[in-house]
């Protein structure tokens, strides 16, 4: 992966730029760069767009023409953003089940993977199977089951359906299978002048394999995160009360009154994403490998 | 003698091996019984029954998939579903493989491309879809402020039933990264050998693509197509938001963005209709299967695997 953009600077430069072939290459580099650049900024303008609407006033995104920048920033509408829904009670609500879930599926995910990679037992194909063919399963299947057995349990309305779901659910397929392929990388060696000293799996698991399983566990942790974060189908099912809700479903409540609050809603909206896209800037190499080797977000 | 004892020992060490093996993967295990075995079972026994929640299930036999081959909603959410994944899905694949081969040119501002590409797949769905309908209001809305430039007709994106489907499939475009990355992934692993014993037999980039770059690549066509399918025929979010956000009831305009996962929802959880749903579920899961193993067959005509050919 060579992300360091200038290296192709000096192959560029090599070529005779005169020679019909050079001509060609910097022709199809600018066709590349023409494309790239049109769909990027069609990508971008969303997001300039969401930050604008964020500090007009009302009359100012309600006119035709279209106001491109406001006369004055309105940072008036984020603080309404905040008064106008118990928006730190949903963000508190939404952190502590994004933190619950990832504390689980850190613990459990690198047990399953490392029964499924590093110990070689009767079955364990056959079970690596069906875990893989749980993907297959529509979500929907499940879904009325799981909540009556909540119901029962009379955990509705509270986060236990959502942080147990991420644990246990279909989820921990696509975490084991990541996990798993970072551990068949590890030398086995490691793990078999251990066992000749005495060590048992479990200590070879905590002591060799663990110390070395932290990028693995970052990545999976991460996904969790920005599942757990916006996640909106979830907290639908289970969450009824405004008490409990997070800030996926507590962004709708901008919607209920008879006309939409655009200003304080968008501003709302770039509070809601934003510590994702920071979370992106620290970490990013982790998710573009996470997801090359999965395939999830 | 030797040869026995040396027999059960490793019998022992595997049987050993077993037992850690099953202790490790018992997290999973358990998963499996709760949250998938057992349901799966009891979705199966609901789809027969009559519940409410409330009560207790009764029994109907068949009745619930017997009403739902007659249940004209179902059909159009059916349609409504299958319209999405035609026109949806497939042309967001072939984008997101353009805008690969494209970045895989190692052009300049490879990584900044990459990021911009990649950060409408990090918005959450509720924040993405919000914005996006403002972006589509059809008379203060960027989109078709911009269409009034060009002089192109400016449609009423969000409540005319024609054009609620391509909203949200507009809107599915901007959250192609993830698939633009895996495709990515897939091109960097396409030995450039292959391209160059090309060149030298002078190639031209459109051979080269089809005869070295697709079939590489087809694997990774593979499991994006049959994700795709599996993911699409549980939409969900986005059309739940777009009805809702506009004040609509689920379903949106003349239900043209009931989709069969949100028509699932509202049955079970609005009319409460657990065995209804339930069947429905089972009706879902059969399609997919099905659509999954038939993609499976087609696949020997053109996915190649390293090596083969």
């Amino acid at each position: 992966m060579s992300a360091n953009p200038t290296q192709t600077v000096p192959h560029v430069r090599k070529l005779p730029t005169r020679s019909k072939a050079g001509r060609r290459v910097i022709r199809e580099k600018i066709f590349a760069h023409t494309i790239l650049i049109i769909v990027g900024l069609l990508f971008l303008a969303p997001f300039i767009w969401l930050v604008i609407t964020s500090l007009k006033t009302e009359n100012e995104i309600f006119t035709v023409p279209i106001k491109w920048w406001p006369d004055e920033l309105q940072w008036k509408n984020y603080s309404d953003a905040i008064s106008m829904i118990p928006f730190v009670k949903y963000t508190l609500n939404t952190i502590l089940i994004a933190l619950l879930s990832i504390l689980g599926v850190v613990i459990i995910t690198p047990m399953v993977a490392y029964g499924f990679s590093r110990i070689d037992f009767k079955g364990r194909n056959f079970l690596f199977f069906i875990m893989m063919g749980t993907i297959m399963l529509p979500f929907q299947v499940t879904m009325i089951p799981i909540y009556v057995m909540f119901n029962k349990m009379n955990l509705i309305n509270s986060i236990w359906p959502l942080v147990l779901s991420s644990w246990f659910g279909t989820g921990i397929a696509y975490n084991v299978f990541l996990v798993r392929q970072f551990f068949m990388g590890i030398p086995h060696e490691l793990s078999e002048s251990a066992k000749i000293d005495g060590a048992s799996e479990f200590r070879i698991y905590t002591q060799i394999i663990m110390p070395l399983a932290k990028p693995a566990v970052l990545t999976i942790g991460l996904f969790t995160f920005l599942g757990a974060w916006g996640d909106f189908q979830g907290p639908l099912i289970y969450l009824n009360d405004p008490e409990k809700w997070t800030l996926s479903i507590g962004l709708k409540q901008f919607l209920r009154e008879n006309r939409v609050a655009w200003g304080p809603l968008m501003a709302a909206a770039t509070l809601f994403t934003i510590p994702i896209v920071i979370l992106y800037f620290f970490v990013q190499r982790k998710f573009i490998e996470g997801i090359s080797i999965t395939g999830m977000k | 003698m030797a040869a026995t004892t040396l027999q059960s020992e490793s019998k022992r060490r595997a049987r050993k091996r077993l037992y850690t093996g099953l202790l490790f993967i018992s997290p999973w295990l358990f998963g499996l019984l709760v949250f998938q075995l057992l349901p799966i079972m009891t979705s199966l026994y609901y789809s027969l029954t009559d519940f409410n929640l409330f009560g207790s299930p009764e029994w109907v036999g068949v009745d619930n998939f017997v009403a739902l081959a007659h249940d004209k909603k179902m059909y159009l959410s059916l349609y409504n579903t299958i319209f999405i994944t035609i026109f949806g899905l497939f042309p967001q694949i072939a984008f997101a493989l353009v805008i690969a081969l494209l970045l895989n040119r190692d052009v300049k501002g490879k990584s900044l491309y990459r990021t911009i590409y990649f950060l409408p797949t990090l918005v959450p769905a509720i924040a993405g879809s919000l914005l996006w309908m403002w972006l589509l209001n059809a008379q203060y809305g960027l989109i078709n402020e911009v269409l009034g430039y060009l002089h192109l007709p400016a449609p009423n994106w969000l409540l005319d039933p024609k054009w609620t489907k391509p909203s949200l499939i507009l809107m599915g475009f901007w959250g192609t990264g993830t698939t633009t990355i895996m495709y990515l992934a897939a091109l960097q692993d396409v030995p450039k050998l292959y391209y160059e014993a090309a060149s030298i037999d002078g190639a031209s980039p459109w051979q080269k693509f089809w005869n070295i770059t697709f079939p590489a690549i087809s694997p990774m066509t593979l499991f994006l197509v049959i994700m795709g399918l599996i993911g699409s025929f549980q939409y969900f979010s986005q059309g739940y938001i777009f009805a809702d956000g506009n004040g609509q009831a689920i379903g949106g305009p003349e239900n043209s963005i009931l989709f069969y996962a949100i028509y699932l929802y509202q049955t079970a959880f609005s009319f409460l209709k657990m065995g209804y749903a339930s069947a429905m579920a089972w009706v879902l899961f059969v399609i997919v299967f099905i659509l999954t193993i038939i993609v499976f067959k087609t696949s020997a005509k053109w996915v190649y695997y390293g090596g083969e050919k």
